[in-house]
């Protein structure tokens, strides 16, 4: 098809705001797939995106509609992939920014619209659920309008739902996004907008060929990496996928590579012919790194295999993820894994669990830290008990965090920001009653309970959204747990000075009461170097006898002491103290929800 | 076969106490007579009728059994240097006591439990305080100079004074022999579901209720020679003593237990089958190292020092090590010994210690 015939957009939407309805809406009315195979929301193909209403990984889906061909391409629906989702965009000339009617705009759908606007796309506005009864189109349209200096006719209304107006959005697609430039005769080149691992046929490849056209079987190469491959299959999804023999400078489709390591063929680099290469790659490529890290350990020593196996198996099918062997002397073996952000930790973790049926204990989660040795070395430590106990300086990652809330809750989310040491930055009114705030946080801040807190405090109307914005210097210590005189590694952290006091008396208290009293007093310390900052104490048994022991008692007192002592060996034994598992796992656990 | 121990179990009772975890028999009196039949018969399978060393009736309530049938069970049983019932202090009548007497019993263990009405309630005992100081003093008259009283502590509601009160009453009394459990709410059972939230809100105040008790009868002259026994004079419980030594003992009876060297048994729970004669026996085989577990199991109970020879495969090195250097066992080499803390702790450092 000639590239006046062809659209490429995708949708932007907050969670819950219709995408995933509106894209199946689109594929029934264009007959990509009739509504009967139809399984509800094709796009979203992992089980696990579809439990928590997300989508990981991008795809593309072709579909046709008034002698145009649509491509529609997916992009992951969170902060944590703000990269990938700049690469999807920049695959397309035109985005839907679809808006709930009954909510209005939340803070994830004006980054990634921004980011739209930042990429040349032609925006085309939304409003859905125009069929609630709560739904305000009007105020949403002109909402949506004045964030776009656009017209507050020009947003369209519509309910995915029903099916109401989708016809007409398509319609919009094609009269308003620009076809694709590109030209046909440069040598060949295309982004990678995503990529996926297939286990028989390797890494595929999501592409926009940008100038020339690819064929079946070329050979290939990446510009940043260097990779190179066969195209084995070129092809687009509809959404089945579709071998054709060629891809042609605007069309999006996939490329099979054969490769068996996803991390070869990096989101955002540019693939070109050996035979005739392009000069220049295209712009924005960027080598992801998480900022992210927390240790993995099995619950049960055995499956340490079982957890190696899976990570590297998980690996092959995202390369944002970064893991390395670890051990400690609480937890055993396991691994100090990177992330992206947050939810990247809950999706590795969730798909570690259910995907191959591991239990894990996962700590406390961390961020990268700069540290300026005494020596003058700067080092990259990405886990506390890494952390020299004496440093020249430290830096931390920041980010920009970009918060809407309806204005009564400006207030205590002002205050959250201030005991999150974050600097206010700016406010703006989107609406006479929503306002959208911006403050400068430390990712540590962010990385326990944030987003909780925040929801708590704002009666659920935040909605939340952030951009890592370098490192800063910070005064920042770590604090050591002692149990019998014995740090305790895995319950390392790194806190700012000025919280140190209560993160290391909270985990204190935590312990105390997860420890079971012994046959000796056991005391529990948290400490900065050598200074002890709190204290507590498991008492001592007074008692612990097996009353009444007779003829007829023999074999069940015995059997008990047997499960006594095969208890005890199962405890972490900490010096002389026995931890149960547990012990850690609740305290790592209100790590993750205490209260600052 | 010829044992040296021998246990007789008389489950009936005229009520089941909401506690008790033993084969006990309510409204089945028609049967004491049939059911001494069937002792006697098992006892003519199992014994040779030689003399034993020791013998222990135990029940339920073996007082309760109707007097004529509990006398020619008693008249049957072979001869014993120490032949002890246990009764209930409400069954204890001066005829009774004659006769237990004049049948050869030479030791009695009354179940006394607590001298308090109101906790004694909550047991649901249906002797009265009163019935306690009466039963010991028929006793006394039949000629008995080997008593024993039973206390129970940590009862739902039982404060400091009154375990001391107890304790007073029950030294009072000069028992040769004392015997104080801990209450044990086992899960699921009536009292426990009554009782079990109380306990555990107690559970912290009654935490040295067993070091008071300790305190209290060492203080009065007892010997604490064995966790949860003490004694005067010397009379330990001879028959109990044979199982915390490791000795072979036959038990008789409805879900009576028999150690006889490799083989552990249990006879049938249900009194209509054992009266048929079906001993649907429960085997248990021990071996050698698990018997030299039990060893050690049982002799870190007692005061005298456990002779190691032959039980150091019994022994985890690195957890006797441990408890050592807590304080808690005392490793001579040739014997191994629990200090007084130790044997407060005796459950866990036993775990400890075994292999």
């Amino acid at each position: 098809m000639d590239q006046s015939h062809i659209r490429n957009f995708s949708i932007i939407a907050h969670i819950d705001h219709g995408k995933s309805t509106l894209a199946d809406r689109i594929l029934e009315l264009t007959e990509a797939v009739s509504a009967r195979e139809m399984r509800e929301q094709v796009l979203d193909s992992m089980e696990l995106e579809r439990e928590r209403g997300i989508t990981i990984k991008a795809q593309a889906v072709r579909v046709s509609w008034r002698g145009h061909e649509l491509n529609l391409i997916d992009t992951p629906g969170h902060v944590d992939f703000t990269y990938e989702v700049s690469r999807s965009l920049q695959a397309c000339e035109g985005a839907l920014l679809v808006v709930d009617a009954a909510q209005g705009i939340e803070a994830q759908t004006l980054a990634n619209a921004y980011l739209a606007i930042e990429n040349g796309l032609e925006i085309v506005p939304v409003a859905n659920k125009i069929d609630l009864p709560a739904a305000d189109p009007v105020g949403t349209a002109v909402e949506v309008a004045d964030l776009l200096g656009d017209d507050p006719t020009h947003v369209l209304r519509i309910s995915a739902k029903t099916g109401d107006g989708i016809a007409e959005v398509l319609d919009a697609i094609v009269e308003r996004v620009p076809p694709p430039g590109g030209d046909l005769e440069s040598p060949a080149r295309a982004l990678v907008f995503d990529s996926s691992y297939d286990q028989y046929r390797g890494v595929v490849a999501f592409v926009r060929v940008v100038d020339g056209s690819f064929s079946t079987r070329e050979a290939l190469r990446t510009m940043a990496t260097d990779t190179r491959f066969d195209a084995e299959e070129l092809g687009f999804f509809s959404p089945a996928m579709t071998p054709v023999e060629r891809l042609a400078a605007g069309e999006v489709g996939y490329v099979v590579t054969g490769l068996k390591d996803v991390s070869r063929l990096r989101v955002g680099d540019t693939l070109t012919s050996v035979r005739q290469p392009a000069e220049e790659a295209l712009p924005g490529y960027k080598d992801v790194k998480p900022m992210v890290f927390a240790g993995l350990f099995p619950t049960d020593s055995d499956d340490y295999p079982e957890l190696r196996d899976a990570l590297e198996r998980l690996k092959l099918n995202d390369a944002a993820l970064m893991y390395e062997a670890e051990t400690s002397q609480a937890l055993g073996f396991g691994f100090r894994c990177g992330f992206l952000g947050l939810l990247h930790m809950e999706i590795v973790r969730e798909r570690l669990e259910r995907e191959f049926d591991l239990d894990l204990l996962v700590t406390a989660p961390n961020v990268a830290y700069r540290v300026l040795e005494k020596n003058g070395d700067w080092l990259e430590v990405h886990n506390p008990s890494d952390f020299p106990r004496e440093v020249e300086e430290v830096e931390e990652p920041y980010v920009t965090a970009s918060i809407i809330v309806p204005k009564e809750h400006v207030g205590a989310v002002m205050e959250l920001n201030n005991d999150r040491r974050g600097t206010f930055g700016r406010l703006e009114y989107l609406s006479p009653e929503r306002v959208h705030l911006v403050h400068e946080l430390p990712l540590a801040e962010i990385v326990l309970d944030y987003y909780d807190q925040l929801k708590s405090r704002t009666r659920g109307y935040a909605s939340f959204d952030y951009d890592l914005a370098g490192f800063k210097p910070g005064d920042l210590a770590r604090v050591d747990v002692l149990v019998g005189g014995e740090p305790v590694d895995a319950l390392s952290l790194i806190v700012h000075r000025s919280l140190a006091y209560d993160r290391g008396r909270a985990l204190v208290e935590k312990l105390r009461e997860e420890i079971p009293r012994q046959m000796f007093d056991i005391p529990i310390q948290a400490a900065i170097g050598s200074r002890v900052i709190s204290r507590e104490t498991v008492k001592a048994k007074r008692k612990d006898v097996l009353a009444k022991c007779y003829g007829g008692d023999i074999s069940r007192k015995r059997k008990l002491l047997e499960k006594q002592k095969a208890g005890k060996k199962r405890m972490k034994q900490v010096g002389a103290v026995e931890v149960p598992q547990e012990a850690f796992l609740a305290v790592l656990n209100i790590g993750q929800g205490q209260k600052s | 076969m010829s044992v040296r121990h021998l246990y007789v179990h008389l489950p009936f009772c005229a009520h089941r106490c909401g506690y008790c975890d033993f084969v006990t028999a309510t409204g089945r009196d028609h049967m004491h007579g049939a059911y001494v039949d069937a002792l006697l018969r098992e006892l003519a399978e199992e014994h040779d009728s030689g003399a034993v060393d020791t013998i222990f009736l135990g029940g339920g309530t073996p007082t309760y059994t109707a007097l004529p049938e509990l006398l020619r069970l008693l008249r049957a049983l072979p001869p014993a240097d120490e032949l002890t019932v246990e009764a209930n202090p409400e069954t204890v009548s001066p005829e009774l006591a004659r006769e237990l007497r004049s049948a050869g019993v030479n030791r009695v263990s009354l179940g006394a439990q607590t001298f308090q009405p109101h906790l004694l309630r909550v047991l649901e005992r249906r002797a009265t305080p009163r019935d306690v100081e009466r039963a010991f003093g028929h006793l006394r008259e039949a000629g008995f100079d080997n008593l024993s009283l039973d206390l129970i502590y940590g009862i739902p509601g039982q404060t400091p004074e009154h375990l001391a009160a107890d304790l007073e009453r029950a030294v009072a009394l000069g028992p040769e022999h004392i015997s104080a459990y801990e209450l044990e709410a086992k899960p699921g059972t009536r009292f426990t579901i009554a009782h079990g939230r109380e306990l555990e809100r107690q559970a912290e105040q009654m935490e040295d209720y067993f070091e008071r008790v300790v305190t209290a009868l060492t203080a009065a002259g007892y010997r604490w020679y064995e966790t949860a026994n003490f004694c005067r004079d010397g009379k330990r419980a001879e028959h109990n003593l044979a199982y915390w030594l490791g000795r072979d003992y036959l038990g008789i009876g409805v879900g009576a237990v028999s150690t006889l060297g490799s083989e552990r048994r249990r006879n049938t729970p249900k009194i209509a089958q054992y009266l048929q004669g079906d001993y649907d026996r429960e085997i248990e085989l021990l071996d050698d190292d698990t018997r030299s577990r039990e060893r050690v199991m049982l002799g870190l109970r007692l005061d005298e020092p456990l002779a190691v020879d032959g039980l150091r495969s019994a022994l985890d090195a690195d957890g006797l090590a441990h408890a050592e250097r807590l304080g808690l066992a005392v490793d001579r080499g040739e014997t191994l010994a629990l200090t007084r803390r130790g044997r407060f702790l005796g459950g866990g450092v036993t775990a400890e210690i075994l292999a």
